[in-house]
């Protein structure tokens, strides 16, 4: 995959110190999954999180027997090094487009077999309902159709997953990253013959502009 | 120093010593804690959650790999974690990355090792204005707005400080290794 737009340093520091909001965290972990550049700077910036571990005080545990305690865990909770830690991959995605994660997320569903509800024509979305300030959902435009003009108080991550968007930032196709912050205005118009689905995640309520914009944002509630 | 416990950490994955193990617990269980309430856990949470890491330590010692990364950082990814899924434990997805992703190129390997004991000495050395949203965000564990919001900048501000802190992060190691 030729990824040409990745996340923001920042926001990889951000996705190291675990201080992203769940939506943020899963759409970084998406691209990630296909990124080899970003998995390479997420290294580094969690190197510093190791680094600053060195570095904090230590504060002794409660127990002064605390290791022999632990010891008579896994004494008594047997392992094996070969079974998996945990089930966190549910099962490989349904299609091609989706990441491992997002998979996950939607239960092995395929796109078309999601609960699109429609903001505007040609506009629909799912809301993921992950909790924390701002939303994070699928957006799916039709060929020739712009979202809304919109800024944003906080940041916008936005993955394309399948198609293709265009607006004043660039060309952004399957695999890019959208970073955003509260500096950038944009409008995406899908550029291609085929509907654009993008996983779109913020950490504060967008600012629409235009007429368009203020009718749709009662019901897009982000 | 901390070459010698990334090297302690392979040594105990391969033998699963538990002299070897009971060292990694002196030196990181209590810096695992600490680190955990800063965050923002109860003293009592982040002891259990130390304990808890440190076990996750013993069961997936097999798949730590010193060419990715150095005993610390990989210890400071379990704990953070740990704490982030206990955060989300009622509706939690987790968002933690397949433990071995295919690396097309691989071209970290071989570094991650020698990274962060030559970043210490980096980080000490950055502006403090700088220095301080990495420790606020690290260690506070702040998101980025909420830091804009305590030292009353703006949030773009916040991430270039970030950015520059990152830069010269990755500039001191690049003339370093």
């Amino acid at each position: 995959m030729n990824i040409r737009h990745h996340l923001d340093d920042a926001t990889l520091m951000g996705h190291a110190a675990g201080t992203l909001v769940p939506g943020m965290s899963l759409l970084v972990g998406c691209h990630l999954e296909r990124c080899a550049d970003c998995r390479e700077r997420l290294a580094q910036a969690e190197s510093v999180g190791g680094a600053l571990l060195e570095e904090v005080p230590p504060v002794a545990m409660d127990s002064s027997n605390a290791l022999a305690e632990l010891f008579a865990r896994i004494e008594a909770e047997p392992f094996e090094e070969s079974r998996p830690t945990q089930p966190r991959m549910p099962g490989t995605p349904p299609e091609a487009a989706m990441p491992m994660l997002l998979a996950g997320q939607l239960d092995g569903r395929r796109f078309d077999e999601l609960d699109w509800r429609t903001l505007a024509p040609g506009v629909r979305q799912v809301d993921l309902h992950l909790g924390g300030p701002g939303a994070t959902r699928l957006l799916r435009f039709a060929p020739g159709v712009s979202v809304p003009h919109h800024s944003h108080r906080g940041n916008e991550l936005t993955l394309v997953l399948r198609g293709s968007y265009n607006d004043e930032v660039g060309r952004f196709r399957a695999g890019d990253v959208a970073d955003l912050d509260d500096q950038v205005a944009h409008q995406p118009l899908n550029d291609t013959d085929e509907d654009c689905i993008c996983l779109i995640a913020t950490d504060a309520p967008l600012r629409f502009s235009g007429l368009m914009g203020r009718l749709v944002q009662p019901f897009i509630g982000m | 120093m901390r070459e010698e416990w990334t090297a302690c950490l392979a040594r105990m994955a391969e033998s699963r010593d538990r002299a070897l193990f009971a060292q990694l617990f002196e030196h990181f269980a209590p810096r695992i804690k600490s680190y955990l309430m800063r965050q923002g856990a109860s003293p009592a949470q982040a002891d259990e959650l130390a304990q808890e890491a440190m076990l996750s330590v013993w069961r997936k010692a097999h798949l730590f790999n010193p060419a990715k990364a150095n005993a610390s950082t990989w210890m400071f990814t379990l704990a953070r974690n740990l704490f982030i899924d206990r955060l989300r434990r009622e509706k939690a997805p987790c968002y933690e990355l397949p433990t071995e992703l295919p690396d097309a190129d691989d071209r970290d390997a071989g570094e991650g090792a020698v990274i962060s004991d030559r970043m210490l000495a980096c980080i000490r050395k950055l502006p403090e204005a700088q220095a301080q949203v990495l420790y606020m965000s690290y260690y506070d564990g702040r998101s980025h707005s909420e830091i804009a919001e305590v030292l009353g900048i703006p949030l773009g501000s916040v991430k270039s400080r970030l950015r520059l802190a990152f830069d010269k992060l990755k500039l001191m190691w690049g003339e370093s290794s």
